[in-house]
């Protein structure tokens, strides 16, 4: 750890770690290839994990290393540093905390300090997959030991004692034969030269021991400061000199500026310049899409000047994307043969020897993240050096970016994460910082680039659209013994890779190959289609379409079959096992080792089994009332949701009461846990109901809240309950952020035909319940 | 030259007169914790208080408001602990929290004019105000406890 005696001054952290071996990251990073970058500090061990996560394969692997994470001031004071982004999830106090548990800091003398984009120094700080918790327990608790022991033997030789004697104890480490006691702040000069120990040498706290840990009820550390207006997003950064600039960009993604006029918009009060910004070809990976941007000393008057311009765009290839046709092109992709990613036994010939086969062809379309805080980023760029400071969830990723935009060395950018007001995937790309850094370099100044709500809806990175088809071959006693799902969707690869026309890995793992049902004969296909936008990663990912033609089929089969949607759903995921899926190709597993984190029906048993429990699943409701019931893994976690709606006689739908089970493995903050999986069904409730970006001549046709609407709190749910599932001893954690969202829709839905008998196999619900 | 009052203090504006008070409170006077979310008073993340009524500032130029007393987020309460803002801490409202200071003026406003807000009217007066990350329970939650005594 370091000492220090300016807690102020704490930015430059000593680099005091080298990472052996560090090669350029892959455009394709996230896509499931890795190469040879992994790893590796010197002092990370992996037999010293009790369990092994896919952290050691990120970019940069894991860094465990007390003296980049913690300092400590002579005044006591404790500062951690959080290098993950705070996008909502309560990451960066939950990190921080797992340090502050196990070197036995008192929380209250703890501040916590955000980490610039330095990967190289502190391992992988893409905050993205559900992963921060999972990847990060085990290190950030052997960093806190690492600390604590430090600091233990440094008063042991205070005092002359054996280090055995002394303890770390509530911020003091006590000497309990001689009752001496010594505060951190006077023993951290001395704990900062003693020697680092190795991992294998640590002895973790005992769980039953823990203070802060799985306790619940600890605030986030920004929460003041959030209530107070004093929290700084990435809109919020003021530098002296600074310019104000939005972007006009082009209307059809792949278009390109042909000539601009700015006479009028030179004309208006505050407006300064009006220049070109470079773009990127077709597909241009996180490359700004460039346009003509306006200067100005304020916001507001450069978006007057920008609604001022003239503008020629040349559309692209991209011109005649329309969703009606696209629509219809995915839907007939479905009803044909495509691409075999799994096959299990015979499900052709199972599915013309069947008694019956249900057919269910279900439809998801494009989504926008709308994060509240639409992308920003504030850029000065003097010479051959940049800063950047951004609400970015890839402070590692953006560094590398921004060096290769403006082509200079990466140890000479800067990139400072801010708070994100919301990011859900978006702020995973960071286009936005390099606009920002591309005009301060030309301009000579810092600027702000500031999106508005249209720009975040017209040239975002969309979630992607799909055709789901799924046939299940019933016997006659009503047992499934056939499956065949196809799946068509443009791929995210799409935006790195031209031609791309089939699901990446990480895609088809994402509820679809990995469906866990015990069914004898099951084919998965991957039909071909071409991506017309850039598309990109949102919360949950490709669970949202996998899950909802999954589990609406599940409640489809129910019907026919005249069971409860329960019983039907524990009959289908069968007998309590791990999961083989041998016939799956490059198995997407989130990254994970399939041994630490298999699926294991059991736990999918057991969420289906507490919500409905807790969720009084078999109740008696009000006419017009129905419940749903859908679950579903991802992330490495284990979810089920009970939905209760009501839809009245003009067709409008209310949901009086949701309740979620959730098994995460081992956790660290449940109150954070709960607020993430009650705003999953908000989440999972706007999409279902209203989610829905269309393109015609290439042009996004939604514009704002007004077009593309979200949940507000008059039809938010009366009552959401969270129920955590206690884990098994030493069960990994795993993901939270994500898999609350993919099973609420197909919930909701279940829920809607009990209600009403009416089966939604298209999203959004829309007028679709308007009588 | 428009004056206005921020906050207590008076302070004058000679540019565009239609510039919208969000972008005069952000960037000309350096008060960001009033938040861009929309643009259109779509979403609330701008509300500010004029005199008593929340206004969505993003539509409200600054001609608008001339001689009006605006009280942001900044100003609602000298220590932060305005009854909203303690009841929010309370319930841990937020989660990215770049909505929370539009909801807190709307909330404050609400209270002013009805100390008492049943449930129903709660959800009717804090619609106008979006959360993508789905606070809204919390939200009710923590009127609720702000109009009966934190």
């Amino acid at each position: 750890m370091n000492f220090i005696d300016n807690p102020g001054k704490l930015r430059g952290f000593q680099r005091s770690i080298r990472v052996e071996k560090v090669s350029r990251r892959s455009v394709l990073k996230g896509l499931g290839i890795s190469g040879g970058f992994v790893l590796a500090a010197p002092l990370m061990s992996r037999k010293a994990f009790a369990y092994e996560t896919g952290a050691g394969k990120m970019p940069h692997g894991v860094v465990v290393d007390p003296r980049v994470f913690v300092a400590i001031a002579p005044d006591g004071v404790v500062t951690i540093l959080a290098h993950r982004s705070e996008m909502g999830t309560g990451v960066r106090t939950s990190l921080p905390l797992i340090v502050a548990e196990e070197m036995e800091a008192d929380w209250s003398k703890v501040r916590v300090q955000q980490a610039h984009g330095d990967e190289a120094k502190f391992g992988n700080q893409d905050t993205d997959g559900s992963r921060s918790t999972r990847h990060y327990l085990m290190p950030m608790r052997q960093i806190g030991a690492s600390a604590r022991v430090m600091l233990e033997q440094a008063a042991a030789k205070r005092w002359g004692v054996p280090a055995t004697e002394v303890k770390a104890v509530n911020h003091e480490v006590v000497h309990d034969a001689t009752s001496r006691k010594l505060g951190f702040g006077a023993l951290a000069a001395d704990a900062a030269k003693e020697q680092v120990p190795s991992i294998d040498s640590l002895k973790l706290k005992d769980p039953k021991n823990f203070r802060y840990l799985t306790k619940g009820q600890i605030s986030i550390v920004d929460l003041h400061d959030i209530t107070t207006g004093k929290a700084r997003y990435g809109a919020d950064v003021r530098l002296p000199g600074m310019k104000y600039a939005v972007i006009a960009r082009p209307p059809v993604t792949g278009g390109k500026l042909v000539s601009f006029d700015s006479a009028e918009a030179l004309k208006i009060s505050g407006v300064e310049k009006v220049m070109e910004v470079r773009g990127w070809p077709w597909p241009s990976k996180f490359q700004p899409l460039g346009g003509v941007a306006v200067i100005a000393r304020n916001t507001g008057a450069a978006i007057k000047g920008r609604d001022a311009l003239k503008i020629v765009w040349d559309d692209g290839p991209n011109g005649q994307y329309e969703s009606v046709a696209f629509r219809k092109e995915l839907e007939d992709a479905s009803r044909k043969p495509g691409l075999v990613v799994r096959q299990d036994g015979d499900a052709d010939a199972a599915l013309k020897s069947a008694e019956k086969v249900i057919v269910g062809e279900y439809y998801i379309p494009h989504l926008a993240h709308v994060s509240m805080e639409p992308p920003a980023a504030v850029a000065d760029v003097k010479g051959d050096k940049a800063e950047i400071w951004a609400p970015v969830q890839s402070p590692g990723g953006t560094r590398e970016d921004t060096a290769k935009t403006l082509d200079i060395p990466e140890e000479n950018v800067t990139v400072n994460v801010t708070l994100l007001g919301g990011g859900f995937g978006r702020k995973s790309k960071c286009d936005f910082a390099l606009e920002a850094a591309l005009l301060s370099k030309e301009l000579g100044a810092p600027v702000k680039v500031q999106w508005t709500r249209e720009d975040d809806v017209h040239h975002g990175f969309l979630h992607t659209v799909s055709a789901e088809r799924i046939e299940a071959g019933l016997d006659k006693n009503g047992k499934v013994i056939a499956w065949r799902h196809r799946s068509v969707a443009p791929s995210i690869a799409s935006t790195f890779a031209a031609g791309t026309v089939h699901q990446a890995p990480f895609e088809l793992g994402m509820g679809f190959v990995d469906m866990p049902f015990e069914i004898a004969n099951v084919t998965c296909e991957n039909p071909e289609a071409a991506a017309h936008t850039r598309i990109g990663w949102f919360r949950s990912v490709s669970n949202i379409p996998h899950a909802f033609a999954v589990q609406s089929m599940v409640g489809e089969l129910a019907h026919a079959t005249g069971r409860d949607q329960k019983e039907m759903l524990l009959a289908l995921i069968g007998s309590p096992r791990i999961v083989q899926l041998s016939s799956v190709k490059d198995l997407w597993n989130y990254g994970e080792p399939y041994d630490s984190y298999p699926i294991d029906t059991a736990r999918l048993r057991k969420v289906v089994e507490v919500v409905a429990e807790k969720g009084e699943w078999a109740r008696q409701l009000p006419k017009g009332h129905g419940l749903g019931i859908a679950v579903h893994r991802s992330f490495v976690s284990y979810i089920a949701t009970v939905v209760e709606v009501a839809v009245d006689e003009k067709g409008k739908l209310t949901v009086p009461r949701v309740d979620t089970a959730i098994d995460c493995g081992t956790y660290v903050n449940p109150e954070r846990i709960q607020s993430q999986i009650e705003g999953a069904a908000i989440m999972g409730l706007s999409l279902a109901k209203y989610g829905e970006i269309t393109f015609k001549n290439g042009k996004v046709q939604q514009n704002n809240f007004d077009d593309f609407p979200v949940v507000r709190i008059d039809e938010a749910p009366l009552v959401t309950n969270v129920h955590i599932v206690p884990p098994g001893p030493e069960t990994p954690p795993s993901g939270v952020g994500e898999p609350g969202v993919p099973p609420f829709a197909p919930a909701l839905i279940n829920a809607i035909f009990a209600a009403t008998g009416k089966r939604i196999r298209s999203l959004p619900i829309g007028k679709q319940l308007e009588t | 030259m428009i004056k206005i009052t921020i906050n207590g203090q008076e302070q004058t504006w000679d540019g565009d007169p239609e510039l919208p008070l969000l972008w005069y409170l952000r960037d000309e006077a350096g008060l960001t914790g009033t938040k861009f979310g929309c643009g259109q008073a779509l979403c609330g993340a701008c509300t500010v208080l004029v005199d008593k009524d929340a206004v969505r500032s993003c539509i409200t130029s600054v001609a608008d408001v001339a001689g009006r007393k605006i009280t942001t987020i900044e100003g609602l309460h000298p220590t932060g602990d305005h009854p909203v803002q303690k009841a929010w801490r309370q319930v841990n409202v937020p989660q990215c929290g770049f909505c929370q200071a539009g909801q807190i003026m709307q909330a404050a406003a609400l209270l002013m004019d009805n100390p008492k807000p049943s449930h129903d009217q709660i959800r009717e007066a804090m619609s106008g105000n979006i959360c993508r990350c789905g606070c809204y329970q919390r939200i009710e939650n923590a009127v609720h406890l702000a109009s009966t005594g934190v």
